[in-house]
């Protein structure tokens, strides 16, 4: 999807009828995600399917209300270094935590 | 002077500047909530029990908001499909349910708030408490920011639609990346606070 | 361009022409959204900030020296209360100490180095109009005056200004005075500021770049300040949560750093407890080590623009520094609890992050040694910037060496929180930062003003600041291999280990008030000659640079023409050329 004004209609036709599909699903994956948790599997099962779960929604906000599917390279490069840092930033502290002397014992 | 390529695209990257603008700040977002969502992680492992959040939190009224943040963010890009199929009054009517939408989730939120703050639970009873009020305290920040920017296209800045409808699609398609993060956060939210 | 904006004015008296605007002073002068103002009211601000922050430490210097002794005449202006009897209370000290640290890196050479180098700089060496996003500079610019206030503001709470170091480690600044909550909210607003600026930054590089100036032929100082760039815009935001953090902990009684437990005073503290300490430190390290690099980056940036045009040849290994210097800004952010050795952390992670800690200086040496072999075969010209440029490279070259056993796990046991750790780190932001941001300031100065500086008071200027510097910084070396650890309010005097180097923290103190006797020179220069210093033409250096297109000083819109960039930014001594140099966008 390019930012000019240029009218593709049926372009934008298919684009709305993608966003509502998305629509349907998001709802559909909420309701799934809140199921799932009434069955209060153990710990790190429930947070891997929760997480699974969120990430599949989420990817479609991004891959399609964002429309990163579509985005420029340039834009994917800049958020696949910020991913990169955030995964960093969410596991080097607690790995270094546990792996330190206050965890042990 | 003009600064070039804020309108019209620049070939080579095939991008105008907002929107290379909007990105890089939504970029630092991911690094925000990212250090909370690692604060939380770092917290919780360490902790020696920690409640589940159905056990604190009310799941009704947050699915409920879930699926209103949802509805918002598709209001929200059709708002904007709507400009790109120039049709202004129908824009306005999803720009407001957009705006509206992100009203009915503060109220809520409110209402969360309110009944936490009145059974005593609040940020300094325990840390699962604290963690949810500043990861949803900012999070509602942003959600007023956001509507705040939305409010401001809606009303005094569609004024721009008259004189420069291309730039005006393209704001409002800027404004729509935030609010749709704004929604994206939350949905890493929900799971993590409220069922985890 | 705007080829639908139909532009319709109301009959008025007043100004507002499309192109000739004719702005009051308030629009023009303090409110503007011309990169060229902003970058000069950073850099006049930074500058103002880096002398308080400078006298911040003067004052310490009296108490390192001369511990307990009465200092009169300041002592009776500051006050009873921090120094009763013209002596530096312990709780004074430590404001001075943490507030001196805060001042010189967030308010002084960040916002100098990239608020007012990158910003007035930056458009320019790439042939732009102006930033990408000029309403947003100016807000850049007024968050970081709001947190500038804010932080001088502090000095008048309770109980006085943060003193918890510039590093407010938790428990201690959860539980201190209310100096440190206004140090939090003064924090907030300094990283707003930088964030919506490094926004600015990559977008204009990205987008506004002259016809032809590949990301290949930019000048290696807009490498530099893009790399910077992104190492603000994706650092900055996790010490923006850990100090709302923080703010919870101390204004809602949230636990988030305190452990369960603590004991404060002889007393339990009445906490829900179960928050770690070790939280705030990863999250700030995560800001603080790439902030570091913050601090480095337009250094070398401004140094291999002085080096350049001084040794009239291109820089050596362009290729080279760029691959480091883009690799230097992906690796910061992964080597941070090298800070952070001794907090019980485990051989495994302590393997990992000294590894990478190592592989960082990889990059650093490329750069430094590029710059040196860079010099070779060189017509170097002696002017001040030159003077200043070359002496970085030994200084940071000593600070960048000294890093490496801080860098090694075990190494670092004895070393850790000494003073050969502030000796490093001063080494390198002191006679190092610093002194590029001098040459930086001599080598622009012209471009700014449309006049040159007075070389004699340079160099003045230069030969005392280089030997004040050694002879503060160096001894501290030896007072921190003694063991003498830093913050300490005597300066070790209590502790027999310290005594056969407690001479030396006399010499240090001697040097720093001697080194701000330098610094007069070079305060009356950069006034005098606004009005007085030796008129020049565009181009006074002879540089290949864009910016030296653009007349001294560039008019609003910076070019007369658009320009547009035909060769690599060095093209000095061409042969067969006119002259011993060629401007990037000459025809």
């Amino acid at each position: 999807m390019e930012s000019t004004t240029t009218d593709h209609a049926a372009e934008i036709d298919r684009h709305v009828r993608v966003y509502l599909t998305v629509f349907a699903s998001l709802m559909v994956l909420t309701l799934v995600t809140v199921g799932i948790s009434r069955f209060h599997f153990p710990v790190p099962i429930a947070v891997t399917v929760a997480l699974l779960v969120a990430t599949v929604k989420g990817g479609l906000v991004a891959c399609y209300f964002m429309h990163l599917i579509s985005e420029k390279r340039l834009i994917i490069a800049i958020l696949a270094l910020t991913v990169f840092f955030f995964i960093a930033l969410v596991a080097l502290p607690v790995i270094t935590v546990h792996d330190g002397f206050w965890m042990r014992g | 002077m003009e600064i070039p390529y804020a309108v019209e695209v620049r070939r080579d990257t095939g991008l105008i500047n907002g929107k290379i603008g909007i990105w890089l700040f939504l970029a630092s977002e991911v690094m925000l909530f990212g250090a909370l969502f690692a604060s939380y992680i770092l917290i919780r492992t360490g902790s020696p029990s920690w409640p589940r959040g159905d056990t604190m939190l009310d799941v009704r009224l947050a699915t409920f908001n879930t699926l209103v943040l949802i509805s918002s963010s598709v209001t929200m890009v059709m708002a904007w499909a709507s400009l790109m199929r120039h049709r202004f009054e129908t824009f306005r009517m999803y720009m407001g349910a957009t705006i509206l939408l992100g009203l009915v989730f503060l109220i809520v939120k409110y209402f969360e708030y309110s009944a936490h703050i009145h059974e005593g639970a609040v940020p300094s009873t325990n840390n699962f408490l604290a963690i949810y009020y500043t990861l949803t305290g900012l999070h509602m920040l942003h959600v007023a920011g956001g509507m705040a920017v939305n409010a401001y296209f809606w009303g005094p800045g569609a004024k721009l639609w008259k004189t420069n409808p291309e730039w005006f699609t393209n704001r409002v398609e800027h404004s729509g990346l935030f609010w749709h993060f704004v929604d994206l956060v939350w949905i890493f939210l929900f799971p993590t606070l409220y069922l985890l | 361009m705007s080829e639908q904006a139909v532009v319709t004015h109301a009959p008025h008296g007043a100004h507002e022409a499309h192109h000739h605007e004719e702005l009051g002073f308030w629009r023009k002068y303090v409110f503007s959204v011309d990169h060229k103002v902003i970058g000069i009211q950073y850099g006049v601000t930074g500058l103002l900030f880096l002398l308080f922050g400078f006298s911040l430490m003067m004052l310490m210097r009296w108490q390192l020296a001369y511990p307990g002794a009465a200092l009169p005449l300041i002592g009776r202006i500051v006050g009873e209360a921090r120094m009763p009897g013209g002596t530096i209370v312990p709780e004074f000290y430590n404001e001075l100490g943490a507030m001196h640290g805060t001042i010189m890196v967030f308010l002084g050479v960040v916002p100098l180095a990239v608020g007012g180098f990158g910003n007035f700089v930056l458009p320019l060496q790439i042939g732009a109009p102006d930033m990408a996003f000029p309403k947003l500079n100016m807000a850049s610019y007024w968050f970081f005056f709001l947190g500038g206030v804010t932080m001088l503001a502090s000095f008048a709470a309770p109980g006085g200004a943060a003193q918890s170091g510039w590093t407010s480690y938790t428990p201690l600044s959860v539980i201190a005075g209310s100096g440190q909550t206004w140090w939090l909210v003064g924090m907030i607003f300094l990283i707003t500021s930088s964030l919506l600026g490094a926004v600015n930054f990559i977008t204009t590089t990205i987008q506004l770049r002259a016809k032809g100036l590949t990301f290949m032929r930019f000048p290696f100082f807009v490498w530099a300040q893009f790399v910077t760039a992104f190492l603000l815009l994706l650092a900055f935001p996790p010490l923006e949560a850990a100090g709302v953090m923080q703010l919870m902990d101390r204004v809602a009684g949230t636990s988030f750093f305190l452990p369960s437990g603590l004991v404060v005073s002889g007393q339990v503290i009445q906490r829900a407890g179960g928050g770690n300490p070790l939280l705030w430190q990863h999250l700030f390290w995560f800001l603080a080590h790439p902030e570091v690099y913050v601090l480095i980056l337009p250094a070398m940036g401004i140094v291999a623009e002085v080096i350049a045009n001084n040794t009239r040849k291109p820089l050596w290994g362009y290729r080279t520094m760029v691959y480091s210097v883009i690799f230097l800004g992906f690796m910061s952010f992964i080597v941070w609890a090298h800070h952070m050795f001794m907090t019980g952390m485990g051989t495994a992670m302590a393997a990992f992050f000294q590894t990478t800690t190592m592989i960082i200086s990889i990059p650093s040496v490329a750069i430094l040694t590029s710059l040196i072999i860079s010099l070779w075969g060189g017509s170097i010209r002696y002017n001040t910037p030159m003077l200043f440029a070359l002496a970085f490279l030994p200084m940071f070259g000593i600070g960048g060496l000294t890093g490496l056993p801080l860098g090694l796990n075990v190494a670092d046991i004895p070393l850790h929180d000494t003073y050969y750790v502030i000796a490093h780190f001063h080494y390198v932001v002191a006679p190092g930062t610093i002194f590029a941001l001098f040459a930086g300031i001599y080598y622009w100065f012209p471009k700014a003003t449309g006049r040159k500086m007075n070389e004699m008071l340079g160099a003045i200027h230069f030969a005392g600041s280089f030997v004040c510097m050694n002879i503060v910084f160096m001894p501290m070396f030896l007072v921190g291999l003694a063991g003498v650890s830093r913050r300490l309010f005597d300066g070790g005097a209590t502790y027999s280990f310290s005594q056969p180097v407690l001479h030396l923290n006399v010499v240090s103190s001697w040097g720093a008030w001697t080194l701000a006797l330098f610094q007069i020179p070079f305060i009356f220069n950069f006034f005098w000659s606004i009005w007085k210093g030796e008129k020049t033409d565009a181009n006074p250096w002879q540089a290949t640079t864009m910016e030296w297109a653009a007349p001294s000083p560039p008019p609003h819109g910076n070019f007369l023409e658009t320009p547009e960039a035909h060769r690599g930014p060095y093209e000095y001594s061409v042969s067969g050329a006119s002259k011993d140099y060629v401007l990037q966008s000459e025809a």
